[in-house]
């Protein structure tokens, strides 16, 4: 058997035993929690569709951030970023002569909402570059904003007719949702946007010049500068790819899945993304097979508060302590290489 | 509503107490060069580990005393994979943010909205009797008082004492205090763990003194970041990054008088006002080191002046690993 895969295995089973840990302090039949987390995943097809829906705003959050990854910068704004696609998105959805043109609208839609994100994330890119404001901060911080935003429109101006509730503004009339299989209540477009957007960003970074800029920058800064690159200028471009994809992922929860802006649109599935891009290494064919996992995990969680009155937030301890375990490994690996003398650093 | 401005005050010393407490043990740590991105989850893990413990063994010492080991328990993790395992602090750091709060509110699940022991107030005698400055700082609670030593604390062992000089020895130039005898990657992790020690008990603070009580939200959330930010802001100087916490204490006290003054202002904008405040604050803080703004203030004394309060020196290796040649 390779290394790396015994490797791989021995982390997941010190998080299983962790996290096995953590429910027998907190008292529930650990055996039992996993068997409803991953019968509430892959159960019935029915579940498989709903982590299918999971895994399109992840892999689309996560092709976004190799961009901002590869060049070295941390878009922790990309939940801000999911946000305001969905922002647009409603926006654009919510125009009276949309009703008319359906499928011109659902168009506008989505672009409206990469254009949402991708501003969301130049106002980060430009605090960074030019105002020298670390880009944890500003994009933590336009999170917060992005959710002001959505709060202030659902009770505000896009509030319901009548009351005016966290449950989100009203329904889209139905023929502006996404086309979608009744049976399985799936939209193939987000799947089909998931999928060219991670062959498009496999593309991007592997074959072309903005690629190779992007990862020389990242791997030296000062080193690209004097080659005559403009950080600058590529950190600005990685944001705008990152802050598109994250604004088509909020549009696609807003026109494909809720129907409606609601407060929890962006699901913490940007920061969610940041821990799948993490784990896949920062790399993009490992990618969606980590997004799919964690879609199990986040999807098959939701039955534990009805099953055994736990608190559903267990998924993302098991996601957390899977990277920290994975670092740890790796961390490991290098030094085991180091002290054979293998590389050299 | 009327502003008695001595019961604002005494609000702002009290609710600024847990906030102080973790931008304090923020700034150790960072002066020692570790960054700690972790706080905002682990004020929540520790606050509601505090209030479990206080709950069930109806101890609240008990209660702080567990959450100061959660916090110098996270620390710890980030100061090791750090140290010794040469991985990024920010990663490391952002994914123990998101996985301490999802644990807290995993774990605290049984505790939500049950009623809990909580901190008595308690005066001071003689000292509360003096007019304004009496009920403001010398009619709280112990964490508050503690808050307020603290800071004194902090200010003379980092600036005043040979082990606070060898703290910030390790922070600007790792090498060269290995050079003079000194173990840098052991300092690191005292300090690391000494300042999670504050950040813990920063989260009893909000669940026993504070914001009594846990759920899901607890109202702590954010504050970690405001933390974070207040380190920067103090420009790495304790007793500067604690006046940052009062004033941020004092506009959210602010806030609220706000809101019921101006009722057609939806409450949303209130609750989020805290940030771009501070991204406006650090945008203001790095501008105000360029060169540009400092040439364009050379002959106005009093801009100068206001500058001087802003600047404030990164240590110079904070969040770069010491690695020995």
């Amino acid at each position: 058997m390779p290394r790396y895969l015994v490797e791989s295995l021995l982390a997941l089973f010190a998080v299983l035993f962790s996290t096995t840990i953590i429910l027998f302090v907190s008292g529930a039949p650990p055996f039992a929690a996993y068997y409803y987390i991953i019968s509430g995943s892959l159960g019935s097809w029915i579940k498989l569709s709903q982590v299918i829906q999971v895994w399109v705003p992840l892999t689309l959050c996560a092709s976004g951030l190799l961009y901002t990854f590869r060049i070295g910068l941390w878009n922790i704004g990309v939940e801000g970023q999911v946000m305001l696609g969905a922002v647009f998105t409603t926006a654009v959805l919510r125009i009276d002569a949309a009703k008319s043109m359906p499928m011109l609208f659902i168009g506008l839609s989505l672009l409206a909402g990469i254009f949402g994100g991708a501003i969301w994330a130049v106002v980060a890119g430009v605090l960074k570059t030019k105002g020298g404001v670390n880009e944890i901060f500003a994009g933590l911080g336009l999170n917060f904003v992005g959710q002001g935003i959505i709060l202030w429109l659902i009770f505000g101006p896009w509030r319901r007719p009548g009351i005016a509730s966290m449950s989100g503004t009203e329904l889209f009339p139905q023929k502006l949702w996404l086309p979608f299989f009744p049976a399985l209540r799936l939209s193939p477009v987000g799947l089909v946007l998931a999928v060219a957007a991670l062959i498009l960003t496999a593309l991007f970074l592997r074959y072309t010049r903005l690629g190779l800029n992007l990862k020389a920058i990242g791997n030296n800064r000062e080193a690209a500068y004097r080659f005559g690159l403009k950080p600058d200028r590529y950190m600005i471009i990685a944001m705008i790819l990152a802050g598109g994809f994250a604004g088509l992922a909020g549009s696609v929860q807003a026109a494909g899945v809720y129907h409606r802006l609601l407060p929890a649109i962006s699901s913490n599935y940007g920061y969610l993304a940041l821990l799948v891009v993490m784990l896949s290494n920062y790399n993009v064919w490992i990618t969606p097979l980590v997004a799919f996992f964690f879609a199990c995990l986040n999807v098959g969680s939701i039955q534990l508060p009805m099953m055994l009155q736990l608190d559903s937030s267990l998924s993302g301890v098991i996601q957390g302590a899977l990277v920290l375990a994975a670092m740890g490994v790796y961390a490991w690996r290098v030094r085991a290489k180091m002290a054979q003398g293998m590389v050299q650093r | 509503m009327e502003l008695d401005l001595t019961l604002v005050f005494a609000g702002v010393v009290a609710g600024a107490a847990p906030i102080v407490l973790a931008a304090l043990g923020e700034t150790i740590t960072e002066k020692a060069g570790v960054i700690n991105l972790s706080l905002d989850g682990t004020i929540l893990l520790s606050a509601m580990v505090a209030f479990a413990v206080a709950f069930e063994t109806h101890n609240i010492i008990l209660g702080f005393i567990f959450a100061a080991i959660v916090g110098a328990a996270v620390a710890a993790i980030i100061a090791f994979f750090s140290i010794y395992l040469n991985q990024s602090q920010v990663a490391v750091g952002f994914v123990l943010t998101l996985m301490t709060r999802d644990l807290a509110y995993f774990l605290g699940n049984p505790y939500s909205r049950l009623q809990g022991p909580q901190v008595l107030s308690l005066p001071i005698p003689f000292l509360k009797t003096i007019p304004v400055l009496g009920p403001v700082f010398f009619d709280q609670s112990l964490p508050v008082y503690f808050s307020l030593i603290m800071m004194a604390c902090c200010g003379w062992y980092i600036y005043k004492t040979p082990m606070g000089l060898r703290l910030r020895s390790v922070g600007e130039h790792p090498l060269a205090s290995y050079a003079r005898g000194i173990d840098p990657k052991k300092l690191q992790m005292v300090y690391s763990i000494g300042g999670g020690l504050l950040v813990g008990l920063a989260g009893a603070t909000f669940s026993l003194c504070v914001k009594p009580g846990w759920g899901r939200p607890q109202g702590a959330e954010g504050t970690g970041w405001i933390a974070l930010v207040l380190v920067i802001f103090g420009g790495w100087n304790p007793i500067k990054a604690a006046m940052g916490a009062y004033l941020f204490s004092f506009l959210q006290i602010m806030g609220i008088y706000c809101q019921q003054w101006l009722p057609t202002v939806p409450a949303q904008v209130f609750q989020v006002a805290p940030f771009p405040l501070m991204i406006f604050t650090l945008l203001v803080m790095s501008l105000a080191q360029k060169e540009s703004v400092l040439n364009w203030a050379e002959n106005k004394p009093q801009m100068k002046s206001v500058l001087a309060f802003l600047s404030g020196s990164m240590p110079s290796a904070l969040g770069k690993p010491y690695r020995p040649e």
